[in-house]
C-alpha cells in the first residue's frame, strides 16, 4: 500500500542487493522439499506473525484475534518497504526466521519470487476461490503473469487528474481530456504565470504508471526467462512527451513529497497532479490553505475518447516460504483484504483503497469529500480502477530500475541528456542486473 | 604552562595579550569569522527544529520557517505523547536504557581491557591489541547483517539483547583507555597498591579508574553518542515497536508521512526532545572531561 515510492536510500539498496546476492546463493538448493508445501489446517492452536507498517493495523488484526482465539495474528512492525522493511525480509528468508505474513507492494513482489522467498498460495482452495473477488488487474499483480499466486491483493492505486477547479475556471482553461489538450492547457496555464505540474524525477513509479496507461510493457516473464522493455514504442512515447514539456518549461521539477512541493501545491503555483488515489491525501495534508479549490477528473487520454487509466502503488499480503501454517495465514490474509469490517477499518486507519470489487462500494467511499468542494471523488477511482490494464508485470530488480531511471532522470532535467536517453540506459542496466543474480533473460 | 596550572587568584590582568606573541587583527577578525560561520552552521537546524516545533502544521507549510509563528509547542508535545499509546516515551525510554547501559557496560570493559593490555605484560599483547585497533576501522553498517544472522542462529533477534550486547564492545574504548592508563596510570602506584596487599581488581577499581577518569568519561560519551545514533543494527533486529529506540521509531513514522500527515509535526517534535537526553549527557559530563582532558595535558 505504500504511497510514496522515493529514490531508495543508497545504502539500503546496496545492502538489499547484498541480501539478494546472499539468498540466491543459498535458495535454490532446497527448492524441491519446500514446493511440496500443502494447504491444510495445523493441528492445535497457530500463532502467526504477520508485518506490516500500516498505520493503525495492531486494531484491525486486533479484531480479527477477538474472533479467532485458535489463530492469533502477532502484529510487527517496521518502516516502509523501501525504507527498510524489504531489507529486513531478506535477511530473515536468509536466517530462516521470516514471518508467516508480510506487506510487499506489488512491484517488489518479483523480487521475492525470484529469490524463492514466497509460497505458493495457488494450494489453497479457498484463495483459488477468491479471485473473482478482486479487481482483475490486482489479481495479476500477485500472479506475476505465472499460474501460481503469491500474495492476496490488499489495495490499489488507480490514477486519475487531481486539478484546481478554480484556476481553471478563472482562467477560461477547458479541463484537459487528452494529453494534446493537457499540453495546449500547460501552456496557458504558463503564460498566467504558474505550471500546469510537477514532474518528480525521484517518483519513478508515476512515471511506469503514465507509460501503464498508454498500455506499454515494461517486463515480461513466460515462465522460462525475462524480457526487459523499458524502451518500447509506448514508452518512447511517454517520455517524448514529458520530454517537450521541460524543454519548454511548462512544468516544474521540485523533489516531490518535500517542503518545496508542499508550498508549490499551496501556494497555487503548480495546478494539476496526475496522481494515485491515496494522492488525495497527499493534496489535503501538504497544501491546506487549497481546501475546497480541487476536483478530480479521469486521466487525459492518448487518444480522444479513450478509456485507459494508470495506477501507481499498492500491496499485497504475502506468506513467506517457511511458514509452518499456510492455510491459517491464507485464511487471516482473504479476512484482512475481502471482509468487509477489516476493509472498513483499514480505509479508515490508513485510507486504504482496496483491491476488490465489492470494497470500492464501501459506504466511507461513496461519500462527497469536503476538500474536494464536496465532490464524490471515489467514483472517478472506481472507474479508473476498471480501466487499469490487467498484463502490466513488474521485474525482478525494481529497487534498482528505479535508482537507474531516477539518476537519468535527474540528469535530464537539469539539461544534460533526455528522459528516453535515462531508460536506454536503464534498460541496459536492469539487464545486466539480472544476468549478475543468474536470472534468465532474453537478449 | 603557568597560565594553565594556575587556578587560585587568577584575574583577568593575568590574561592581557600583551605577554604572549601579538596576534594581527587580521588573523583574528579571520578566526572569529570562521568560528562564527561554524557556528551558525552547526545551530541554525537545531533552531529550525526548535521553531518548527512549535507550530501547528498549517503554519509549519506556510509561516517562515526561521520564526515564530502560533506558539503550539505544549500542544504538540501533548499530542506526540499522547499518540499512539504514548510509545514515544516508551522509545526514549529504550534509547536511554540502550545507550546508557551499553554505554556503561562499554566502557568498564573497554577500561578494564585498555588498563590490562597497557599495564600488563603478556604473550600477543601486540597481534591482540592490533586486532582490537583494526576493529575501529570496520563500520558498524557492515556487521549488522553477519550479527543479524548470528542472533538469529540463537533466537535472540527482535529482543533487547540484540541491540544492547552489540553496544557494549568499543574497540576506539579500548585504544583510548590503553594510550591514557600508559600515560596517567604509573606503574609506581600499582606496585605500592600491591604492596600493601591490595588485590588487582582493587587496584584497578580504586587507584586506576581513577586516575583513568577523563579517558572513560570520554569512552562512554562516544559510546552514548554512537549507540544512541546507531540506527542500522535496530533496523535490521527489531521488529516489535515497543523495542524500537527512538530514532528508529521516528523514522518509521517520517516513512508514513504520506498515510498520517499529522505524523509531520510529531516527528519534528520528537526529533527536538530526542536531542535533549544528549545535551543533558553532555553537559552534565563535560565539567569531568574538560577539568581531565586539562590535567592529563599538563603533566
Amino acid at each position: 500500500m505504500q504511497h510514496t515510492k522515493r529514490a531508495v536510500v543508497t545504502g539500503v539498496a546496496l545492502l538489499s542487493a547484498l541480501a539478494l546476492a546472499g539468498c540466491s546463493g543459498t535458495s535454490s538448493s532446497d527448492d524441491s522439499g519446500a514446493d511440496a508445501a500443502t494447504c491444510a489446517p495445523s493441528d492445535g492452536d497457530v500463532t502467526l506473525d504477520f508485518t506490516s507498517w500500516i498505520p493503525g493495523i495492531e486494531d484491525v488484526v486486533a479484531m480479527w484475534n477477538e474472533e479467532n482465539p485458535n489463530i492469533q495474528v502477532k502484529v510487527q512492525t517496521g518502516p516502509n518497504g523501501n525504507g527498510g522493511t524489504y531489507k529486513s525480509y531478506f535477511s530473515q528468508l536468509e536466517a530462516g526466521n521470516a514471518p508467516d505474513l508480510g506487506q510487499i507492494e506489488y512491484d517488489a513482489l518479483s523480487s521475492f519470487r525470484v529469490q524463492d522467498g514466497l509460497e505458493d498460495l495457488s494450494a489453497c482452495e479457498d484463495v483459488v476461490k477468491a479471485e473473482s473477488e478482486f479487481i482483475p488487474w490486482t489479481w495479476g499483480q500477485v500472479t506475476l503473469g505465472g499460474d501460481g499466486v503469491y500474495g492476496i491483493p490488499q489495495d490499489s492505486g488507480p490514477m486519475a487528474l487531481f486539478y484546481r477547479s478554480d484556476l481553471f475556471e478563472q482562467n477560461g482553461i477547458a479541463v484537459p481530456t487528452t494529453w494534446d489538450e493537457y499540453k495546449e492547457a500547460a501552456k496557458k496555464i504558463r503564460a498566467a504565470g504558474g505550471y500546469i505540474t510537477n514532474f518528480s524525477t525521484a517518483d519513478i513509479n508515476q512515471f511506469a504508471g503514465f507509460v501503464w496507461q498508454a498500455e506499454g510493457k515494461w517486463f515480461a516473464n513466460d515462465g522460462k526467462e525475462w524480457t526487459v522493455d523499458l524502451t518500447g514504442e509506448e514508452s518512447q512515447k511517454v517520455a517524448e512527451y514529458w520530454q517537450e514539456l521541460l524543454d519548454e518549461d511548462l512544468v516544474s521539477t521540485y523533489p516531490a513529497w518535500t517542503e518545496e512541493w508542499n508550498n508549490a501545491y499551496n501556494s497555487g503555483e503548480v495546478w494539476t497532479w496526475n496522481s494515485a488515489v491515496w494522492g488525495a491525501n497527499s493534496i489535503s495534508s501538504g497544501a491546506p490553505d487549497t481546501a475546497g479549490k480541487w476536483s478530480v477528473a479521469p486521466s487525459p487520454q492518448w487518444e480522444a475518447g479513450g478509456t485507459s487509466a494508470g495506477n501507481w502503488g499498492g500491496s499485497s499480503i504475502a506468506v513467506f516460504k517457511g511458514s509452518k501454517h499456510l492455510y491459517e495465514a491464507a485464511k487471516f490474509a482473504l479476512w484482512l483484504n475481502t471482509s468487509d469490517e477489516a476493509l472498513t477499518a483499514l480505509n479508515k486507519s490508513a485510507n486504504i483503497y482496496p483491491a476488490t470489487t465489492a470494497g470500492l462500494k464501501l459506504p466511507s467511499l461513496q461519500e462527497g469529500v469536503e476538500f474536494y468542494g464536496g465532490q464524490k471523488i471515489y467514483d472517478v477511482f472506481a472507474e479508473a480502477a476498471s480501466q487499469v490494464n490487467p498484463d502490466f508485470v513488474w521485474g525482478p530488480t525494481m529497487t534498482q530500475t528505479y535508482a537507474n531511471v531516477s539518476d537519468g532522470f535527474q540528469k535530464a532535467v537539469t539539461g544534460q541528456g533526455t528522459l528516453l536517453d535515462a531508460l536506454k540506459s536503464a534498460q541496459e542496466s536492469t539487464i545486466s542486473t539480472l544476468k549478475a543474480q543468474s536470472i534468465p533473460v532474453a537478449g | 604552562m603557568s597560565l594553565l596550572t594556575r587556578t587560585a587568584g587568577a584575574t583577568a590582568d593575568d590574561l592581557k595579550p600583551a605577554r604572549g606573541p601579538r596576534e594581527s587583527i587580521l588573523s583574528r577578525g579571520a578566526a572569529f569569522l570562521i568560528m562564527g560561520v561554524f557556528t551558525l552552521y552547526f545551530l541554525v537546524p537545531i533552531w529550525w527544529l526548535f521553531i518548527a516545533s512549535t507550530k501547528d502544521r498549517g503554519d509549519l507549510l506556510t509561516t517562515n520557517p526561521l520564526w515564530f509563528a502560533d506558539w503550539n509547542l505544549f500542544a504538540n508535545i501533548g499530542d506526540l505523547l499522547a499518540y499512539n499509546n504514548g510509545i514515544y516515551l516508551r522509545w526514549i525510554g529504550n534509547s536511554i536504557a540502550y545507550a546508557g547501559l551499553g554505554a556503561l557496560l562499554a566502557t568498564i570493559f573497554s577500561g578494564m581491557c585498555g588498563y590490562a593490555l597497557a599495564k600488563y605484560r603478556f604473550r600477543g599483547r601486540e597481534a591482540y591489541f592490533n586486532t582490537v585497533l583494526g576493529g575501529v576501522l570496520v563500520p558498524a553498517t557492515a556487521l549488522a547483517l553477519p550479527l543479524f544472522l548470528l542472533f538469529s542462529q540463537v533466537n535472540l533477534t527482535n529482543t533487547f539483547w540484540a541491540v544492547l550486547l552489540p553496544s557494549i564492545v568499543s574497540p576506539f574504548g579500548v585504544y583510548l583507555s590503553r594510550i591514557y592508563a600508559t600515560a596517567s596510570v604509573p606503574d609506581e602506584l600499582i606496585e605500592a597498591g600491591r604492596i600493601d596487599g591490595a588485590s588487582e581488581v582493587r587496584t584497578f577499581f580504586q587507584v586506576s579508574v581513577r586516575l583513568m577518569t577523563p579517558a572513560l568519561i570520554t569512552v562512554f560519551l562516544f559510546q552514548f553518542v554512537a549507540i544512541w545514533n546507531n540506527f542500522f543494527l535496530p533496523l535490521i533486529m527489531l521488529r516489535s515497536q515497543e523495542l524500537f529506540p527512538v530514532t528508529y521509531g521516528l523514522y518509521t513514522w517520517n516513512t508514513q508521512l504520506n498515510q498520517i500527515p499529522e505524523l509531520r509535526t510529531y516527528v519534528l517534535v520528537g526529533s527536538f526532545l530526542s536531542i535533549v537526553p544528549l545535551i543533558v549527557a553532555f553537559l552534565l559530563l563535560q565539567r569531568f572531561w574538560r577539568n581531565g582532558l586539562g590535567t592529563g595535558s599538563v603533566k
